[in-house]
């Protein structure tokens, strides 16, 4: 399980598939530090289990930022982000009563904060995983007949604002896939069974955003604009 | 027609791209890697971004007013006693 891992406050976070270097999340707010003691945190969730609404605007307080950037990642806008945190923390108030601590608070509200996400994707009618799709070649990600000799590399020339931008760009479900494997850090079985589909074809689409990247900031990089 | 057939190696190498990077493994001695310098970079590639990938998205802070809203919303749902069905996490 990778409970640890989706935790953006955790000082522990597991080997990726791709590279072995730490993960440096971002922390929380200093002013606000998340319950330094896990006796704190399940303290603070019995008193908002009982009906505590005091305790509920501090659980907020403590964890807005963490699902509110998560939204923000997964659909790339303002407005919606926003609808979408909404949305968490009003499942959040319906559903506390039956969280037991099996897993980390964090990771299960994590998990609501993405399900939300997903909800609100297939109301857009958003087609997240077609099998044939992920089996076709992608005429926009480039093939091995267009990455020539003089093509330049991406090698220690990436910069951050610049795949930010084409992840935004990336349609909806590649973008999906990426962020959660990439950024967050989940594995393909997760993946594949929250977007219900196989994990063949979750690989296929992580495959092909990260091809769509390439495209993008090779197309982007100096080199090619004086080609 | 050599450079058909490596061509041809690059493509079957890159359909199988996918499941070999999904299963984690050490792709470094794979027999087609080591004599194809196109797709050790594409590879290289590949590697950075999913790298780079870690660094992305900083937290940001909601607007000070999506509080507000929610304990509307709050408030609204506790005065109404239906709760939505189809919310199971």
């Amino acid at each position: 399980m990778v409970v640890s891992r989706l935790d953006p406050e955790s000082p522990e976070l597991p080997p990726r598939r791709l590279g072995e270097e730490a993960v440096q999340r971002p922390q929380a707010d200093p002013a606000k530090p998340l319950p330094a003691d896990p006796s704190d945190e399940a303290e603070l969730l019995q008193r908002v289990q009982s009906g505590d609404h005091q305790a509920f605007a501090e659980l907020y307080s403590l964890q807005k930022r963490r699902i509110y950037s998560l939204c923000m990642r997964m659909v790339g806008n303002v407005a919606e982000a926003e609808d979408l945190t909404q949305e968490t923390f009003l499942q959040l108030h319906r559903k506390i009563s039956t969280f037991r601590g099996d897993s980390a608070f964090s990771t299960w509200l994590h998990r609501l904060a993405i399900n939300a996400v997903l909800m609100q994707l297939r109301k857009k009618g958003l087609s997240l995983i077609s099998m044939d799709e992920a089996m076709e070649p992608d005429p926009d990600s480039g093939s091995s007949r267009s990455f020539g000799a003089h093509d330049p590399a991406l090698i220690g020339s990436i910069d951050r604002m610049a795949l930010e931008r084409a992840v935004s760009e990336l349609p909806a479900g590649y973008r999906l896939v990426f962020i959660l494997h990439d950024v967050e850090g989940y594995e393909h079985p997760e993946i594949a069974a929250m977007l219900d589909c196989s994990v063949g074809n979750c690989k296929s689409q992580l495959h092909k955003a990260r091809l769509r990247l390439r495209a993008a900031l090779r197309s982007d990089s100096p080199q090619e604009s004086r080609r | 027609m050599t450079q058909n057939a490596e061509i041809m190696a690059c493509e079957q190498f890159q359909a199988r791209l996918p499941e070999l990077l999904g299963s984690g493994k050490n792709l470094d001695t794979h027999p087609h890697l080591r004599h194809c310098p196109l797709c050790r970079a594409l590879l290289a590639d590949l590697e950075t971004i999913a790298e780079a990938a870690r660094q992305l998205f900083p937290v940001v802070e909601p607007p000070d007013d999506l509080w507000l809203q929610i304990e509307s919303a709050l408030q609204k749902e506790e005065a109404s006693p239906e709760r939505d069905p189809g919310s199971d996490a």
